[in-house]
């Protein structure tokens, strides 16, 4: 019985302090920020929320996966996101406020994405995040996010689903600062019949990665709506490295052009052992492919779909290698990157035009933006996907050139 | 920091301790009234904290419950194991499959019911009558007659399960449409799709999906329970792995859009509340208390001690495996239930192989073949690595978040290197120890592990 | 206890001389088999060059798996511990060889020291330095997780050991992440040398870059001959150590009775050691050739080959050092097949199956010794 002696006096103290609490509540309003280490739980709330427009701070959350299966895809973007909030503070911050960053780990899997939104949400009461990479991490969280009316800016996340819900609705605090899966593969397709002369085409894709298959999904449907046939569709999974299978398959099949929107890693193996193999069918991507460690010897001859072309003279574009460049020892950015830099950009200049702390005015003024971004000028349609075109670069000779320009 | 912070935050440990002691409280000796009137407390409490505010907003807020939810999904998970494993002492990475199997049937059933198809629901529940009445049929013929070599069995039990399921898709066509009428649209609910009906439909989802993920498990582990320990951990392994592969191709190889494959699950209710997490986990905790401290659960652990005598006592070896493996995927299945309508979206990755490896951390942790150090391990481990480490790696800067996985390894080694045995080892905490069989005391095979009995005739050649 | 026994008195897994229906179970295996065969034959006639060059590529991941599998099949055998860390072993092989190419350029350190070499010389001799460097430093490594995170539980439960093993998995993994480690991304390899590839049309030809290949023929890499000569060598060596040397002796001795070998005079813990070092150099070895052949390496690329290899050594037969050899080609094969010919999602699904088979009908894996009757 002693044991339960102890459980019972624990149980009355929890119930007493519980019930003590709410007398206690108005007395103390802390505004010191958090720097406490509590145990197990958690430790308690900054409780800064709606005292932010006193000419404070602004708190921003990243929620990019930094361990787990896509550390590279959280360090990049987490990068991207970072340089664009050390210019604003540089600038004075956004309204006034300097801007204070919470970078959170979420693996690119629901359950710590979902826990993480929850911490920043409901503990650190962040009204802002900026996150996910994944969609499948991005869709459980822009739930409970829309709930809460936090905003949440996806930089990466391609499924139609993070911004708008299964009945069709749009989630009102969820936007997006890239294009999804079907304006892409459309220009893809678009591209191959008008340009390329692309009569058949052979589709690989990943079938554990949303964004990789939803690409592959809209360039064949636009494809065979434009006239073009598929000979052939294989996928594989994310831990694949040997490819020979499937391109003995392309090779048999001998399209005219090899549809491979996965990121650069895959791209490199696939196109390295296609070489190797002697096909000389073109491959075609999406903005995965864009990154310095794509291999250009093995993708020559390719096409990818982008969102910016980095050879463009525009300022922001310059000005966001540069400066990346400088901030992070010499590295060129990767598609992660530069969405992520947008993404932060546009979130900002949405705070700075709805003038106050407010996430329903941020949503509005979202909604009707019109921002000069690294990857084109952006505007929001009513789904909350940026309106932007799109460009097609080739790669050839070791160098990525500037093809063309698809608008929307 | 002000002072509520620390206040609240050593309410919520106080009243997670409590309820983590509380439910090790079912495990006791003492009488029943007693027991009930401890769980409700422990039931209580977090009720409390759940529903009272300070400044605004509770004490326990999304955060936390959504640990909460987490550890409690991952507990039945875990003790579905420590049975498999702790209890009975095969080696099992499968456990992550069938929490995926659990997770996915009752997400489909839910889904369809509020979307307007009753169809989920009735082919699933009439289908696992179907192969549990064919399973328990074929069962009593094939023991009449000896000697079927179990790979005959496997393919009688495989066409009846087959066969099973055909029937149960007729049934679920003749009978749907009756019934589809009266559950609206997403839109606009339905009678029977809202409120309290909805809720028996939960009720039945967890439940059809936990015998589904038992059913399951019993066609995998006929043929592979004959397997030699750690033979049958990469069997198991390689079953997460098919499940997964499924599960991406649930559009494609699989006849379900609704789960969308690779792409994830959206829109399944979040029906999960407090109640229901609580409910089942007691559930849980009761039922496999009863059976570990029923014949059978002896019978289950002597299988683990020494199958040679076990057998020369009269145990039916195999069915014991058997059997602790099908009541180990339940638990899994039900687990996978609770945390689908908890976090309302399923993706395939969250059930990746890597990932299958947690509970088996947790079992170890806990202590092979000890219930109430799973109980406090698992919640030790989501608290740790989704609480603690989280909340003071977010307050160390930009870089810290990345050593998040790097910290969690060496604590996993620093523990294991301290207390090889686990939190608890065999034994219980405190009031349980007499009850149980203490494990024979021998410093090479003290705990179970996938010891193999000839483990010196393999050779290097 | 009675009651449960009462209930269940017949045994349902005959291992007795008589059985019933057997032919059922087996008919369904051959159903399976024949189906199998069919495909395959099937598509050998169809396309010959495609199966070719389908078998090519599953031979060339069977190597792969090959050079990893012993270092598990010869860990297991002698502490009964499935190394889950040493696909990530092979790992840091990859990544070791990047770095000494990248950075110390040591790839072409006999140019600068014997300047008069010819290209070709320098060529062999500054790669199996590069090769070399990662399986010194593999072993280095294997040793030290050894010393550190098994030694201490060896005389604890074996599932502690396993734990401890998935903990340095994880931390060689998410560690190596880190950006001052090695690298969070995906980096091209840089090749020590050029690799060519060949194609068989009239006899064996080289493929001149640039120009189309006649038409469809079937086509191999350099990369693949060495994979061959590297593994054969290996196999060979090991052979030879485990049969012909006094250190292989001991590790038999280890492997079949480690009390008996203390009693005998063989200092177990070295010995033990010696076993992680020899699979962890050859899992260097496995790692270089790998990244050189697949051009592309992360942290995480030894999970799954890590994972192949050891459902390999088992399917050949857990301590059999050939048995890894053969299993890892089938594991090879039998992959590359599905993905060609059945369905590429389910190449896994036939992975396991295939173990699972296997297993039913030889508890032992192929080339393992039948385990003796249970008392």
């Amino acid at each position: 019985m002693r044991a339960y002696k102890v459980f019972s006096v624990l149980a009355l103290i929890a119930m007493l302090v519980a019930a003590c609490t709410p007398a206690a509540a108005p007395t103390a309003a802390p505004t010191t920020p958090p720097q406490q280490t509590a145990p197990t739980t958690a430790p308690a709330a900054p409780a800064t929320a709606p005292a932010a427009s006193s000419g404070g701070t602004l708190k921003v959350a990243i929620l990019a996966p930094l361990s787990g299966g896509q550390p590279t895809f959280g360090v990049s973007t987490r990068d991207g996101a970072l340089l664009a909030i050390k210019q604003w503070n540089a600038k004075g911050g956004v309204l006034g406020m300097q801007i204070v960053t919470d970078v959170e780990d979420s693996q690119c899997l629901p359950d710590p994405a979902v826990n993480a939104a929850n911490k920043v949400i409901n503990q650190d009461k962040i009204h802002y995040i900026i996150g996910e990479v994944c969609s499948a991490a991005s869709i459980p969280v822009s739930d409970i996010a829309n709930a809460a009316k936090v905003i949440q800016m996806s930089p990466t996340s391609t499924n139609p689903l993070v911004t708008v819900d299964q009945n069709g609705q749009t989630k009102q605090y969820i936007f997006r600062a890239c294009f999804i899966d079907p304006f892409q593969g459309k220009v893809g397709a678009k591209f191959a019949v008008d340009t390329l002369k692309a009569k058949t085409a052979f589709i690989m894709y990943n079938q554990s990665s949303d964004y990789v298959r939803g690409l592959a999904e809209a360039f064949e449907a636009s494809f065979t709506q434009l006239g073009g046939k598929i000979v052939g569709k294989e996928t594989y999974t994310n831990t694949d490295t040997d490819f020979s299978a499937i391109l003995s398959k392309v090779s048999t099949a001998s399209p005219d052009l090899v549809y491979l929107p996965d990121y650069y890693n895959i791209v490199n193996l696939v196109t390295k052992q296609a070489k190797q193999m002697g096909i000389a069918a073109p491959f075609m991507g999406g903005d995965g492919w864009d990154s310095a460690d794509l291999d250009v010897a093995a993708a020559d001859g390719g096409y990818y779909t982008n969102h910016y072309d980095p050879g463009d003279t525009r300022p922001e574009v310059q000005n966001f290698l540069k400066d990346y460049g400088a901030e992070y020892s010499g590295k060129v950015p990767d598609a992660l990157a530069a969405l992520a830099y947008d993404a932060t950009n546009l979130l900002l200049t949405g705070i700075q035009n709805a003038g106050a702390d407010d996430t329903t005015k941020v949503a509005t003024a979202l909604q009707n933006i019109k921002f000069d971004a690294v990857s084109g000028t952006i505007t929001y349609d009513a789904q909350h996907d940026p309106i932007k075109s799109a460009v097609v670069i080739h790669v050839t000779g070791g160098k990525k050139e500037w093809v063309a320009t698809i608008a929307p | 920091m002000g002072l509520i912070d620390i206040f609240t935050s050593l309410v919520k440990i106080i009243a997670v301790l409590a309820y983590v002691y509380g439910l090790l409280w079912v495990l006791g000796k003492s009488s029943r009234w007693v027991k009930i009137a401890g769980i409700l407390v422990a039931f209580g409490i977090i009720q409390l904290v759940i529903t009272v505010n300070i400044g605004g907003s509770p004490i326990f807020n999304g955060f936390d419950l959504g640990l909460l939810f987490q550890a409690c999904s991952m507990t039945m998970v875990a003790l579905g194991l420590n049975l498999i494993y702790g209890f009975n002492g095969q080696f099992s990475l499968g456990q992550y499959g069938f929490y995926g199997i659990g997770a996915y049937t009752a997400a489909d059933i839910t889904y369809r019911w509020i979307n307007g198809d009753a169809r989920g629901l009735i082919v699933v529940l009439s289908g696992v009558i179907i192969v549990g009445l064919m399973i328990f049929g074929l069962r009593q013929i094939i023991h009449r007659y000896r000697g079927i070599p179990v790979l005959t069995q496997f393919t009688l039990y495989l066409v009846g399960t087959i066969l099973a399921g055909i029937v149960a898709v007729y049934i679920g066509r003749g009978i749907a449409p009756a019934i589809n009428p009266l559950l609206g649209t997403n839109l606009v609910p339905g009678a029977l799709a809202q409120g309290i009906p909805l809720q028996v439909v939960f009720f039945l989802a967890i439940i059809c999906a936990g015998v589904f993920a038992a059913e399951t498990s019993f066609l995998f582990g006929l043929p592979v329970l004959t397997l030699g320990s750690d033979y049958f951990g990469i069997a198991t392994l390689g079953f997460t792995i098919v499940v997964n592969t499924l599960m991406l191709n649930s559009d494609t190889i699989l006849p379900f859009p609704e789960m969308k494959g690779g792409r994830g699950m959206i829109g399944i209710p979040k029906l999960t509340t407090w109640f229901w997490a609580f409910v089942f986990l007691v559930l849980v905790i009761v039922v496999m208390r009863n059976i570990i401290r029923s014949s059978s659960g002896r019978t289950i652990m002597s299988v683990r001690e020494d199958e040679v005598a076990a057998r020369a006592m009269g145990v039916d070896v195999a069915d014991t495996k058997l059997i602790s493996f099908m009541v180990g995927s339940l638990f899994a299945g039900i687990g996978g239930a609770i945390y689908a309508h908890y976090i309302g979206f399923l993706s395939p990755n969250t059930f990746n192989f890597l990932l299958s490896f947690n509970p088996l951390i947790i079992v170890v942790f806990g202590g092979l073949g000890s219930m109430s150090g799973t109980i406090a391990a698992t919640f030790g481990w989501t608290f740790f690595l989704e609480g603690l480490l989280r909340n003071l790696l977010g307050t160390m800067g930009t870089d810290a978040p990345t050593w998040r996985y790097v910290l969690y390894p060496v604590t996993l080694l620093v523990v294991m290197l301290i207390r090889p045995q686990g939190l608890l080892g065999t034994t219980e905490w405190g009031f349980l120890k007499d009850i149980l069989i203490k494990p024979r005391v021998k410093p090479q095979v003290a705990a179970p592990g996938p010891i193999a009995p000839a483990e010196s005739q393999q050779g290097l050649d | 206890m009675q009651k449960a026994s009462v209930s269940t008195t017949a045994p349902t897994l005959a291992h007795g001389p008589k059985t019933r229906l057997a032919w059922v179970g087996q008919g369904f295996l051959l159903i399976l088999a024949v189906l199998a065969l069919y495909i395959v034959v099937r598509n050998l006639i169809q396309d010959p060059v495609q199966f070719g060059q389908i078998i090519i590529g599953g031979l060339q991941l069977g190597f792969v798996y090959a050079l990893i599998a012993l270092g598990y099949t010869m860990v297991y055998g002698i502490v009964k511990l499935i190394n889950f860390a040493h696909g990530d072993v092979f790992m840091v092989g990859a990544f070791v060889s990047f770095f000494s190419v990248t950075k110390f350029n040591l790839e072409s350190w006999p140019a600068v020291v014997f300047p008069g070499l010819p290209a070709a010389v320098v060529v062999v001799i500054g790669t199996l330095t590069v090769i070399l460097l990662s399986m010194i430093v593999c072993t280095v490594l294997a040793i030290t997780i050894e010393r550190v995170a098994y030694k201490p539980l060896r005389d604890a439960p074996r599932i502690a050991a396993l734990i401890t093993a998935i903990g340095v998995s994880f931390f060689l993994e998410y560690f190596g992440a880190l950006k001052f480690v090695f690298t969070p991304e995906f980096i091209p390899y840089p090749s020590p040398f050029t690799v060519v590839t060949f194609y068989i049309n009239n006899g064996i030809q080289m493929m001149v870059p640039g120009k189309p290949l006649p038409g469809h023929v079937v086509t191999f890499t350099s990369i693949f001959v060495i994979f061959i000569v590297a593994t054969l060598l290996v196999q060979f060596l090991l052979q030879y150590l485990v049969h012909r040397t006094k250190i292989g002796i001991a590790m038999r001795a280890t492997s079949f009775d480690k009390p008996a070998a203390r009693l005998m005079g063989i200092n177990v813990d070295q010995v033990i050691s010696f076993t992680f070092a020899v699979g962890a150099a050859f899992a260097g070895l496995g790692g270089v050739l790998y990244a050189i052949a697949y051009s592309s390496i992360w942290t995480q690329l030894g999970i799954l080959p890590g994972l192949k290899a050891f459902v390999a050594a088992v399917v050949g037969g857990i301590g059999s050092i050939p048995g890894a050899f053969v299993g890892a080609l089938i594991m090879g094969l039998a992959e590359n097949l599905t993905m060609g010919y059945i369905s590429t999602p389910m190449r896994d699904a036939v992975a396991f199956t295939i173990l699972i088979l296997v297993l039913l009908i030889r508890p032992t894996g192929l080339f393992g010794e039948p385990e003796k009757e249970k008392a």
